[in-house]
């Protein structure tokens, strides 16, 4: 399997004493390049603090992260710029799209690169390929406010796409959109994951996305268990994240 | 790197020039301030430079005609004429009083001069329009501020004055608009009784015994006289031959004559350093208070605008963006606003100077010095704001 992120005994805890929490108690997950996996687990089973760590966001308290073919976390950040990581590494996609409102979506999407130091035009050149892909090009010019929901969310799949991270964190993504748009979203991700031979980590509690995916991680009481997605009856599927 | 100040800017243009624009009218009064605290400087030096003299001769342990009363025998100057170096002397009177035009009064300094014209001291050195005082009767030359023109008659005490030329840039210290008539009259109008007051001062006089003596035919006639009549004057005005040393000449001035001297630049030191330093202290204060005003209005809105934008700046610390991006971003933001406020301030304070009652002097100089204070002030002002979005959890993005 060619790797796109492999985590092992990962762990997070809150707190000391009497107060202290155990978040994660031990997640382990690999997803290869050009997969897309789920991840999904009632409230407070600590979806968002695994997605945070995975992220580089907050630090784990003991484990292993791989990105790639590199080392990010072995008990301690091995990577000292975790900006520059998130940056170049890992792609976000959240439940709403949280595009930057005064830049257009051209910009919204170059603004990665550019951060980057690459120039504008360079950066801007490549956004509007990914656009074309995603088929959001003819709204290059247009602000945030003027696009609808899938297409927002289309413009921040690619934000997330644009400096070809080996991960791409998604945190609810379908959330805000009905079932023909939110089946619309997964294809474009799983195209985009083979396309770019990005490893895809959605975190959903949305029951009809929930068969497209190969492979399940669920997460309950800060510990993974992987499981097979599709195929699994509206039954099976509110098992999954109902406690 | 493409500006994100510059594109959040113009993304919300409207309200940020609006922004700009209250800023702008609240830096317009602070240049405004400095105008006139400049105005009230530059009218004491054409108060001094437009008098014509070298040496202001006052009474002595005073400080001079337009900070203190002095008082002279309007006779001294004959002997002022006989001092080496001495080429003009004049006697000069000042009174601040109400003049009266038409049916309103108008606030003046009436200044009393010998006739003569252009070039003798206490006369203005320029008009405007029509001529200067000649030894006519009843005729007054005025600062165009007072709002008179040629030809209209005003009153001063009991006497009626035409106005026959107009001056420019002659006002007193306070700002009063200076009126110059006859020496004459204007030592009547200092010390003129009104005929009640006449008609007392006689009785009074005639039944002092000491005064109204039997046997002494014409003493009480001569007394009353006396009374009638001033011969004194407020200062004496002195020009000096070429290559005379102002502080030499004065110091033989002040040992012979028993009287003070004041050269031009001790006099430009009463005026500016004790005349109007209240104000200036006045002046000064409201400039602090403005510049802190003007610096929490600054911060409160950039912070303001700062945490409409959590959200945004969550995710772009998220998506790798470093602090120095997203700190510079608010700096220029707050270095834009400060920009638009200068610029607008310093447009209003030039239309509305004109219209201020006093001369307000807007000098480059302190467009500048106010521009590098209000930058100062908008950088300052921006470091809130900054704290506030470093301190943004990247993590606020993901929620959860």
């Amino acid at each position: 399997m060619n790797n796109g992120i492999v985590i092992e005994g990962l762990q997070k805890r809150y707190g000391s004493g009497e107060t202290l929490v155990d978040a994660l108690k031990g997640v382990d997950m690999q997803v290869a390049s050009g997969e897309v996996v789920g991840l999904v687990g009632p409230s407070g089973s600590g979806k968002s603090t695994l997605l945070k760590c995975l992220g580089a966001v907050i630090e784990p308290s003991a484990g292993r992260m791989k990105l790639g073919s590199t080392m990010i976390y072995d008990n301690r950040w091995i990577i000292n710029d975790l900006r520059a990581l998130r940056r170049d590494k890992i792609g976000f996609v959240f439940q709403a799209p949280y595009l930057i409102p005064f830049l257009d979506v051209l910009d919204n999407v170059a603004l990665l690169p550019m951060l980057a130091g690459e120039r504008n035009a360079a950066a801007r050149k490549r956004a509007l390929e990914l656009l074309e892909a995603l088929d959001v090009a003819h709204r290059a010019k247009a602000m945030p406010s003027q696009l609808s929901g899938g297409e927002q969310q289309r413009v921040a799949i690619a934000r997330a796409l644009v400096n070809h991270p080996p991960v791409i964190l998604a945190d609810e993504p379908t959330a805000p959109l009905d079932s023909e748009r939110a089946l619309a979203v997964i294809a474009i991700l799983n195209d985009m994951a083979r396309q770019y031979e990005t490893a895809i980590i959605i975190v959903t509690h949305d029951e009809k996305i929930i068969p497209t995916f190969k492979r399940i991680y669920h997460i309950r009481d800060g510990r993974t268990h992987e499981e097979a997605g599709e195929g699994k009856s509206p039954q099976e599927q509110a098992n999954l994240y109902i406690a | 790197m493409i500006s994100l100040a510059g594109r959040d800017i113009l993304h919300g243009w409207g309200r940020f020039l609006l922004t700009g624009v209250g800023l702008g009218l609240l830096i317009g009064v602070t240049l405004s301030m400095a105008g006139i605290y400049r105005g009230m400087v530059d009218d004491a030096n054409a108060l001094i430079d437009n008098s014509g003299a070298d040496l202001w001769v006052v009474q002595q342990g005073t400080l001079g005609p337009y900070a203190e009363p002095s008082t002279l025998y309007d006779d001294s100057y004959r002997s002022i004429l006989g001092m080496a170096g001495v080429v003009r002397a004049a006697n000069v009177t000042y009174l601040t009083m109400q003049v009266r035009h038409g049916s309103s009064d108008v606030r003046a300094m009436v200044v009393g001069v010998v006739p003569g014209g252009a070039g003798e001291p206490g006369h203005p050195t320029f008009l405007v329009a029509g001529r200067h005082l000649s030894g006519s009767h009843y005729e007054a030359v005025a600062d165009v501020k007072a709002g008179f023109t040629l030809g209209d008659t005003i009153t001063i005490r009991r006497h009626r004055f035409t106005i026959v030329g107009l001056t420019r840039r002659m006002v007193s210290s306070g700002g009063d608009p200076m009126i110059f008539i006859p020496l004459k009259e204007a030592q009547e109008a200092q010390f003129l009784k009104d005929n009640d007051m006449l008609l007392q001062q006689r009785r009074r006089t005639a039944q002092n015994p000491s005064l109204n003596r039997p046997n002494v035919p014409g003493l009480l006639d001569a007394i009353i006289a006396s009374q009638t009549v001033n011969h004194n004057v407020n200062a004496v005005l002195v020009q000096l031959k070429p290559g005379y040393a102002p502080d030499a000449v004065a110091a033989e001035i002040q040992r012979w004559q028993r009287l003070q001297v004041y050269t031009r630049q001790e006099m430009r030191t009463i005026l500016v350093d004790k005349l109007i330093a209240t104000s200036a202290k006045q002046i000064g204060m409201f400039l602090v208070i403005l510049a802190i005003v003007s610096a929490a209005i600054i911060a409160f809105i950039i912070y303001t605008m700062t945490m409409a934008k959590i959200r945004e700046i969550a995710v772009l610390k998220l998506i790798g963006t470093r602090n120095r991006v997203i700190a510079s971003m608010i700096l220029q933001q707050a270095i834009g606003l400060g920009a638009i406020g200068f610029v607008v301030g310093k447009i209003v304070a030039t239309l509305w100077s004109p219209f201020f009652p006093r001369y307000v002097l807007l000098e480059p100089g302190d467009a500048i010095r106010g521009f590098i204070i209000v930058m100062v002030i908008s950088l300052l002002a921006s470091t809130l704001a900054i704290a506030a979005a470093l301190k943004i959890d990247p993590a606020e993005a993901i929620g959860g």
